[in-house]
């Protein structure tokens, strides 16, 4: 592709309308904008994270229609009409989401960058299985890499959330 | 010992929650991506595809032509003002932008800025370099050859050898070595791997001609030595640049150098007066930044028949790649391998080191361990069990023969070493009742009869951490002390900052908690403040597990500090005179009348409202503490896997981790940085890999191929904990971030050996793969 097929293609902006955390919003985007840049650069929603290139680490974990998807591997286009839900959705009038107080209660993160990734996995495990073996939890989030806790307190703190829930 | 304090102050010994984690719970961090400026633009770096080749020409105008560019810098834009090499922090040089020729593959050849990320990722496209490939050197036992291309034809000296160290007694140990009744070797590979942090490394430079002022948001595990290496490098005054590392995404190492695209950004910003960007990308960071480790060692012991240790001798080949980019401040080129010798009572020793270069990205750093120590640590854990198999006696014994014993302690090591305390015998008693490990060889005896493969691997290592004493280490000259200042407001409440830099050791929790335990202020009524080289006191970051023997320390004196104003305050008060008062913390009393007493609460209000005359106003302290010894956590972990014959896969059955880490401040943050250390060491056994081939191309460059254990992979783990206080540290703590990674690779591996040493395996280089593992089977005719 030459410079001037990229700027006619960069000109051609489409406008999209999707539901985030609950509030309605409408964008103008390059089709080859990537949705966790339209989280994160257009919406100013930075607890999602960008962790790798090759889809491999889960950091940019959102939900989308309810399901955890990898924002960086999905075009902003591909969210027309639809529904997704960030970390900062998931406090509701203040108070935290039993994930999240379960993340603290068993100190399940500690640099904090894989965390927002990593709660989203769970949420999405939790909400279509409430009560997950240790096996279940493991597989749940094994789509989310975090280099500083060794998983065992976040499988504590998913484990806490699915208690709380209950 | 000391006082306990109340769970609601929550002192030294308490689990208490961290605070930093209600922002991180919430995606209400702050990492360097996330800082967005007016006016900001990004920068992308381009890369060379080849490991060895001349740059005949590189051509950007086509890129500086397209719409949204700014600017295009290249190696020979940065010669003009000084700036295409910069110093490593060991005594050479790095390419910042390559001029004349490349040296690795995707070493930094220019630097695009354009107004968004995707122009910018166009127009490095647009940029088109002419490369002539020229010989490549992959192979470090090659790189010495007359016929090896000699790689740095900048420096002086024609030859790719970057060092010749060595210490200890070179003809006693050959003496030893020749005469002894046994002798056992051992040859490893500590492959090249990569700390691969979840966040990249990235900053944002933002120069205001209007102030004068440069600030750099920077993923920086050494804020202040970052400032100064700017200021000397780059000729700007030291006050006119202000370093914030704000929250971090991990770091293990790798964010201790200054790296390319940093100083790109930084002149970009000064060229355009405008913030820029730069965040690599994760195959960036693999192929670019700190790798550790590439150590290919040999090791020989001497013993008697019954297994009593005599000497050690150690030859080692450093492959550093392209540049010397070792982020180590020790006086010494191998940092502090000369630790080789362990928990073991060595007579004699010698050990030698020689550092090449070699067309690989430049390093090597401290991957989670202090400079050079899990080299170390790996080698000699891995000798001991080839001994033991050697002589026929239980790796336990013979490692039960050799330890030094407690009475020993401050121990004199053979290669120079002074250990500040240990306990050895206990720390591997309990281990070995922990995993019941007499019963768990029964087991192995009764599967190999039935041809089942089980294996049990024991490390007990003596880490070495810390960094460190003012004589021995140094960052350009710059002394290795750390620092923390306290304020306590009138109302009772304090800030206190260091010169160090968490990036998610918890220091926000621990610094308070040493407070709370020294000055008796809740913890919740502290606010710890790390990383903006504008109000932190000068210090030289977190590395090393370092943090709590220096700054941990310097924290604790400078609330000492604060507490003897406090009592001449409080002697005020209560009109009685300062000596007629005992402290319990929180409050000082008179003596013999404990209901008469000033909190220190009072005390603080006090400090600005009702002074002693010849007292100035205010509570606040700074102290700088150079620690007077390394302090030497040490530990035993027992490993028990299982193989499988038809595949050859190993499976963690389970692992115990006993630490010694001296005086515990969070319990909660130990358990969480052991069992993080833990998974790290297992993936450098089993998983890490940045391999070349012959080419000088990367393999293992992005995550698809260097592979990072998930929550499958990764077993429970087992902790417990002996406790021997630092006698030097004013808490009695030693720090034990590192100790997991530094002493379980060799129980990993030792535990696969054990598993096949009725096979007459005595050595597995990592990482252990069931490749490697089922082609051994096969070999000896074992495999299903």
């Amino acid at each position: 592709m030459t410079a001037i097929d990229r700027n006619s293609a960069m000109s051609t902006k489409v406008r999209i309308r999707f539901k985030i955390n609950g509030a309605d919003h409408e964008a103008e985007v390059e089709p080859r904008l990537l949705l966790v840049h339209l989280i994160r650069d257009v919406l100013g929603l930075t607890g999602t994270h960008i962790g790798c290139d090759t889809t491999s680490c889960g950091a940019c974990t959102v939900l989308l229609g309810g399901k955890p998807v990898k924002s960086c591997t999905l075009f902003a286009v591909q969210v027309d009409e639809q529904e997704l839900q960030t970390i900062e959705g998931l406090t509701e009038n203040g108070q935290l989401h039993p994930l999240q107080e379960g993340f603290r209660e068993e100190h399940g993160l500690q640099c904090g960058f894989c965390t927002p990734g990593m709660i989203m996995a769970a949420h999405a495990l939790l909400k279509k299985n409430p009560h997950p073996s240790e096996q279940e939890i493991r597989r749940g989030i094994s789509g989310n890499l975090c280099r500083c806790t060794g998983y065992q307190n976040i499988v504590k703190a998913v484990r806490y959330a699915a208690d709380k829930i209950k | 010992m000391l006082q306990k304090t109340s769970a609601e102050v929550g002192g030294m010994g308490h689990s208490v929650k961290r605070k930093e984690d209600l922002r991180f719970v919430q995606g209400k961090g702050t990492y360097v991506d996330d800082v967005r400026l007016p006016r900001m633009v990004y920068g992308q770096m381009i890369r060379s595809p080849y490991a060895h080749a001349k740059i005949a020409a590189i051509r950007t105008e086509a890129a500086k032509n397209h719409p949204g560019v700014l600017a295009v810098i290249t190696g020979q834009d940065l010669e003009k003002a000084g700036l295409s090499w910069m110093p490593t922090l060991f005594h050479d040089k790095q390419m910042v932008l390559a001029t004349g020729k490349v040296l690795f593959q995707s070493q930094e050849v220019a630097f695009v800025v354009a107004e968004d990320r995707y122009t910018a990722a166009d127009a490095a496209e647009l940029v088109e370099v002419d490369y002539e490939e020229l010989p490549v050197l992959v192979n470090p036992h090659k790189a010495l050859d007359a016929d090896a291309p000699i790689l740095r034809d900048d420096r002086e000296e024609k030859t790719n050898q970057i060092f010749h160290w060595e210490v200890g007694d070179r003809h006693r140990t050959d003496q030893e070595l020749q005469t002894a009744p046994v002798r056992a070797e051992v040859r490893a590979v500590f492959q090249r791997c990569h700390p691969a942090p979840l966040e990249t490394c990235g900053c944002v430079a933002d120069f205001n001609p209007a102030t004068g002022r440069l600030t750099i948001w920077e993923t920086s595990q050494a804020p202040h030595a970052h400032r100064t290496l700017f200021a000397l490098v780059a000729g700007i005054p030291e006050n006119n640049i202000r370093i914030i590392a704000p929250d971090i995404g991990g770091g293990f190492g790798n964010k201790v150098p200054i790296y390319p695209g940093y100083v790109c950004a930084v002149v970009a910003s000064l060229q355009l007066r405008r913030p820029v960007k730069w965040i690599e990308t994760r195959s960036e960071n693999l192929q670019s930044t700190g790798f550790a480790r590439d150590y290919h060692m040999t090791a020989e012991v001497a013993a008697d028949a019954d297994g009593k240790v005599k000497a050690l001798r150690v030859k080692t080949l450093a492959d550093h790649g392209a540049f010397n980019a070792a982020a180590q401040p020790s006086k010494f080129p191998a940092g502090l391998f000369s630790v080789c010798t362990g928990s073991y009572d060595f007579s004699t020793a010698f050990c030698e080191v020689d550092g090449v270069y070699t067309n690989k990205a430049p390093g090597g750093i401290a991957y989670r361990c202090s400079f050079r120590v899990t080299e170390a640590a790996y080698l000699i854990e891995r000798l001991m069990d080839v001994l033991a198999a050697q002589l026929q006696i239980d790796p336990v014994d013979l490692r039960l023969r050799n330890f030094v014993p407690p009475d020993k302690f401050p121990y004199q090591s053979p290669l120079g070493w002074t250990y500040d305390s240990g306990n050895y015998q206990a720390a591997m008693n309990l281990a070995l009742e922990k995993i019941g490990y007499r019963e768990l060889r029964k087991e192995q005896t009764e599967k190999r009869e039935r041809g089942e493969l089980m294996g049990i691997g024991v490390s007990s290592f003596t880490e070495i951490v810390g960094a460190g004493p003012a004589h021995t280490f140094d960052i350009v000259g710059i002394k290795m002390f750390d620092s923390c200042e306290i304020r306590i407001h009138p109302t009772g409440k304090a800030i206190a900052r260091m010169g160090t830099k968490a990036q998610g050791q918890g220091h926000e929790t621990t610094f308070a908690q040493i407070i709370a335990q020294e000055l008796g202020i809740p913890v919740a009524d502290i606010t710890v403040e790390e990383g903006d080289t504008d109000t932190a006191p000068y210090g030289l970051g977190t590395y090393a597990s370092r943090s709590t023997p220096t700054a941990g320390a310097a924290t604790a004196m400078a609330s000492r500090k604060i507490r003897e104003k406090a009592k001449k305050i409080a002697g005020h008060l209560l009109e009685v005179s300062a000596e007629d008062l005992e402290w319990e913390p929180g409050r000082f009393y008179v003596k013999g009348a404990p209901s008469k007493a000033k909190t220190i609460q009072e005390i603080a209000f006090a400090a600005y409202t009702n002074l002693p005359p010849d007292l100035e106003a205010g509570l606040e302290a700074v102290h700088y503490y150079d620690p007077p010894n390394l302090t030497f956590p040490f530990g035993t972990y027992i490993c028990v896997v299982d193989i499988d014959k038809g595949t050859g896969e190993i499976k963690v059955r389970r692992f115990v981790a006993v630490d010694d880490c001296g005086n515990i401040i969070n319990p909660m943050i130990v358990e969480g940085q052991i069992h993080g250390g833990l998974t790290e060491g297992l993936a450098i056994a089993f998983m890490q890999e940045i391999g070349y081939d012959e080419s000088g191309n990367v393999q293992g460059g992005t995550f698809m191929d260097y592979l990072v254990p998930t929550a499958m992979e990764t077993p429970n783990w087992e902790t417990d904990k002996t406790c021997t206080p630092s006698p030097h540290h004013p808490l009695g703590a030693k720090g034990v971030g590192e100790s997991p990674n530094v002493g379980s690779p060799a129980a990993f591996v030792n535990a696969v050996v054990d598993a096949l040493s009725h096979l007459g395996v005595r050595h597995i280089d990592m990482p252990i793969t069931p490749w490697k593992v089922w082609q051994i089977l096969k070999e000896k005719g074992v495999a299903e």
